[in-house]
């Protein structure tokens, strides 16, 4: 009996996790798609003008902000955190490789408003001085994000390059291939699944990020003509109104965050399909 | 002795060194600059009165907001640790591995694990402020916080029951103690310093968070009233540390100030690190 | 310890030899790992080297073809010579691999398709045409005595191959460089019976082609298929001889010890 009711309590906690994602997930939709039907997916979706005071809710600038800003994460994270987890893993030596690798580990444990603060203070004063609008720019955001995401990138791919046998790296040196053919030819394809998670993973992170964004991006709500207009994400686009706003106002940022969940849910079933391929093969 | 010979390379191999170096050296620099920039700033600005107790729109003081940092994060670990480690005990311990209830567990964790914390500060908007009604709360940010961080614990802690060798369960079924028994005194003690690993892991979000807590915690700089409204001032609005310094960053008056609670948080953060990296090689040590 | 040794048949007495080892001592960390070997490999024949485990004989092939300067605190002295060049002074580590090929104990193909593998060598060394790399992926699988198990899949993943097949990929993968010497480091003792006869059959064709030096821990293995056998114990060469010769009238006490089942 008294085993009966431990087992039962540990159930118990096991299953506030479900509650508190079908909640969270009922509360957005509760309150998200009915406003979406209101104000017309089509215009909610594809509506290019965010103009709350005149009952104008487009989020298409968003979506598009959130797509480039998120591209350009990738693309400063991705080339730089791979050379560097292939470093780690297949280049550095003991000592060097641990400080390194203590130094990525900090990284990732700064708090984004600290990526935001120094963006702002650094990044945007070095782009206006460049002389094109006023350095709150994809550009700006682009750069932040990817030195916040690139820890994760580095992190996800070291531990899958670690994981290689390491009979693939000798086989290939006994073909009379050099140190370095066979890291980038053998180990690194070998490790690709892993290699892709910390993409996609970075991805995720780059996409929900709110406050780095919303300190350095400009937050206009209009379609970007160049990498030094301003941008105003999905996330941004919530922080920024959600304090003061009302009645319409407020559920219909409450269906940008339904979008923004169903991006997010896209990145997890992607993430999902690649560790699937990995074990299969 | 004999040493290789100093092979004349291929110029692929030296570009492809070449680059690997750069990212590596890239990395390094992105480190530095960021952590050397806060602190070279900062710590100039660090004065008296920055730490004074009381905040005013004059010292902006980052006490109060230190004190709240504390109580925040000490508040949803309170309610995480239990829920998460229960859970992990039960994925790991009870659950027969893939029956429907486990995957559901298993989808419901790496779902919230996904979820930008926008999305949870704007649940616990909705939730904890408005349908509960708590209003912009220490409670309410501290609620908002505990599901932020649940599968973060949940996880650490599956990895580190898992991690605890099958002859402490046999050990202690073998003496004839029952299931509960044996979870709490055979397994639970060794995989302790994992469990822990996970909860400073959880604390550092807590400490950084600042898009959960707009909206849940509010903005107000003072510490709750504990000694005026004892228990009451759970339902008090407060502002941590990370969302002090997002605030005066915004408004852009005290740029200096904002530099040094940079430092400050810039510090925090380090000096979890440090006893992360404590901890891990605490287990490292320990481990069979 | 003993330093003299002399063996039956001294290395001066085989016409152009492809490897010869003189005075070679190797330490690992402050372990006297092989002592004094002096040994060489005639040409197109194959030698086997056998020994109880810990004597030294894993660690001469590596030197071979220098896989041990992957080992940590591994110190060589003495000469080894490939057609006459000093693999330590006179050649890179890369082409001297190139020229000695090698099949590890545990079959290791990468994962990527069956054809591949094969092509992996020659692709690295600049071979791009498809039409050439065709003809070596054939001959190399032809010649491992494969090809017609998996003409028909070369377009496959590795892996999906059972262990005996992945194995001689392996040797299919070495011999697409055309190595002058192939090294088979205990190359059947990961595998099934079945599949330890195909491989037998295979190095006696291979014969034919190329020297072939084997580690092998199976004494019946080193008698069915070798030409030469070299007994090591304890880091030393204690005799190496024709295998019929070594097998029946070994000049070694301990060498009649091992190979009659006293030890080992």
């Amino acid at each position: 009996m008294r085993e009966k009711c431990i087992r039962a309590c540990f159930a118990a906690t096991a299953a506030i996790s479900i509650a508190a994602t079908l909640l969270i997930c009922a509360f957005l939709l509760v309150n998200g798609v009915p406003t979406m039907a209101k104000v017309g997916l089509f215009d909610f979706l594809l509506g290019t003008t965010w103009r709350p005071e005149n009952n104008l809710y487009g989020i298409a600038p968003m979506i598009v902000g959130s797509i480039y800003v998120t591209a350009g994460a990738l693309l400063v994270a991705v080339p730089a955190g791979l050379l560097c987890a292939v470093f780690l893993s297949c280049f550095a030596g003991a000592r060097f490789g641990g400080i390194l690798g203590a130094g990525v580990e900090l990284l990732a444990g700064i708090p984004s408003v600290m990526y935001g603060f120094f963006g702002l203070v650094v990044i945007v004063p070095c782009i206006r001085g460049l002389g094109v609008g006023n350095g709150m720019s994809i550009i700006s955001a682009s750069l932040i994000l990817g030195v916040m995401i690139l820890p994760t990138v580095v992190t996800v791919s070291r531990n899958a390059l670690d994981a290689v046998p390491a009979s693939y790296y000798e086989g290939a040196l006994a073909l009379g291939m050099d140190h370095e053919h066979a890291v980038y030819k053998v180990v690194v394809p070998a490790a690709s699944s892993g290699i892709a998670t910390s993409i996609v993973l970075g991805l995720g992170r780059a996409l929900g990020e709110t406050m780095a964004v919303v300190m350095v991006a400009g937050n206009n709500p209009a379609f970007p003509n160049s990498l030094f207009s301003g941008v105003r994400t999905l996330t941004a686009n919530i922080v920024l109104e959600m304090g003061y706003a009302t009645g319409m106002h407020r559920e219909v940022l409450i269906a940008t965050g339904v979008v923004l969940l169903v991006f997010i849910l896209l990145v997890t079933l992607l993430l999902n399909a690649i560790r699937e391929k990995g074990e299969v093969k | 002795m004999k040493v290789p010979k100093d092979a004349p390379e291929r110029f692929s191999s030296k570009l492809i060194r070449g680059a690997t170096y750069a990212g590596a050296g890239l990395t390094a620099a992105a480190l530095m600059l960021i952590v050397g920039y806060i602190l070279y700033k900062g710590i100039p600005f660090l004065t008296p009165e920055l730490f004074s107790w009381n905040y005013t729109s004059e010292n902006v003081s980052l006490t109060p907001a230190l004190v709240n940092t504390v109580l925040m994060s000490l508040l949803s670990l309170l309610l995480a640790f239990p829920v998460g480690v229960g859970a992990a005990i039960y994925l790991v311990e009870y659950a027969k591995p893939g029956n429907r209830f486990v995957r559901a567990v298993r989808i419901a964790t790496e779902t919230l694990q996904g979820i930008p914390s926008i999305i949870f500060g704007m649940f616990g908007m909705l939730f904890f402020v408005t349908a509960c009604g708590w209003g912009l709360s220490l409670m309410a940010g501290a609620c908002t916080l505990t599901i932020m961080v649940l599968p973060v614990i949940i996880r650490t802690s599956e990895e580190a029951l898992m991690g605890v060798p099958n002859a402490y369960r046999q050990g202690g079924f073998g003496l004839g103690a029952g299931h509960g028994l044996v979870v709490f005194r055979c397994v639970l003690p060794s995989a302790l310093p994992g469990i822990i690993g996970g909860v400073v892991l959880a604390l550092g979000r807590c400490v950084g968070e600042v898009a959960a807590l707009l909206f849940t915690a509010g903005t107000v700089a003072q510490v709750p009233d504990f000694a005026g409204k004892g228990i009451g001032a759970l339902f008090d609005s407060c502002r941590t540390l990370a969302v002090h310094m997002y605030a005066l960053s915004c408004e852009g008056l005290h740029v200096g100030e904002a530099y040094a609670t940079a430092a400050v948080l810039l510090a925090v953060v380090l000096s979890l690190n440090a006893l992360l990296a404590f901890v891990v090689k605490k287990m490292e040590v320990t481990k069979p | 310890m003993i330093s003299n040794n002399l063996t039956q048949t001294p290395y001066e007495s085989i016409g152009n030899p492809v490897i010869t080892v003189e005075n070679l001592n190797l330490f690992y960390r402050n372990y006297h790992t092989l002592k004094n070997v002096n040994i060489a490999f005639p040409r197109k024949q194959v030698t086997a080297i056998i020994g109880p485990s810990g004597c030294g004989k894993s660690t001469l092939l590596k030197t071979l073809n220098r896989m041990n300067d992957l080992v940590e605190g591994c110190v060589v002295d003495g000469s080894v010579r490939l057609n006459g060049q000093d693999i330590f002074t006179e050649l890179r580590p890369t082409e001297l691999r190139q020229r000695v090929g090698m099949v590890f104990q545990q079959p290791n193909p990468f994962p990527m398709s069956i054809y591949d593998n094969v092509a992996f060598g020659p692709r690295a060394h600049g071979i791009r045409s498809k039409s050439i790399l065709d003809g070596l992926v054939e001959q190399s699988l032809r010649h491992a005595a494969i090809w017609d198990e998996v003409k028909d899949r070369l377009k496959r993943n590795a892996l999906g191959l059972s262990g005996g097949q992945q194995q001689r990929l392996c040797i299919a993968r070495a011999l697409a460089m055309e190595p002058e010497v192939l090294l088979m480091d205990e190359s059947t003792s990961a595998l099934d019976p079945a599949s330890t006869a195909k491989i037998e059959e295979l190095i006696q064709t291979l014969r034919s082609r190329y020297t072939v030096i084997m580690v092998t821990h199976n004494m019946q293995q080193a008698r069915r298929i070798s030409d030469r056998t070299a007994f090591f114990l304890l880091g030393e060469m204690i005799e190496v001889n024709d295998t019929k010769t070594m097998f029946n009238h070994p000049a070694d006490e301990r060498t009649l010890d091992y190979v009659s089942g006293r030890f080992g």
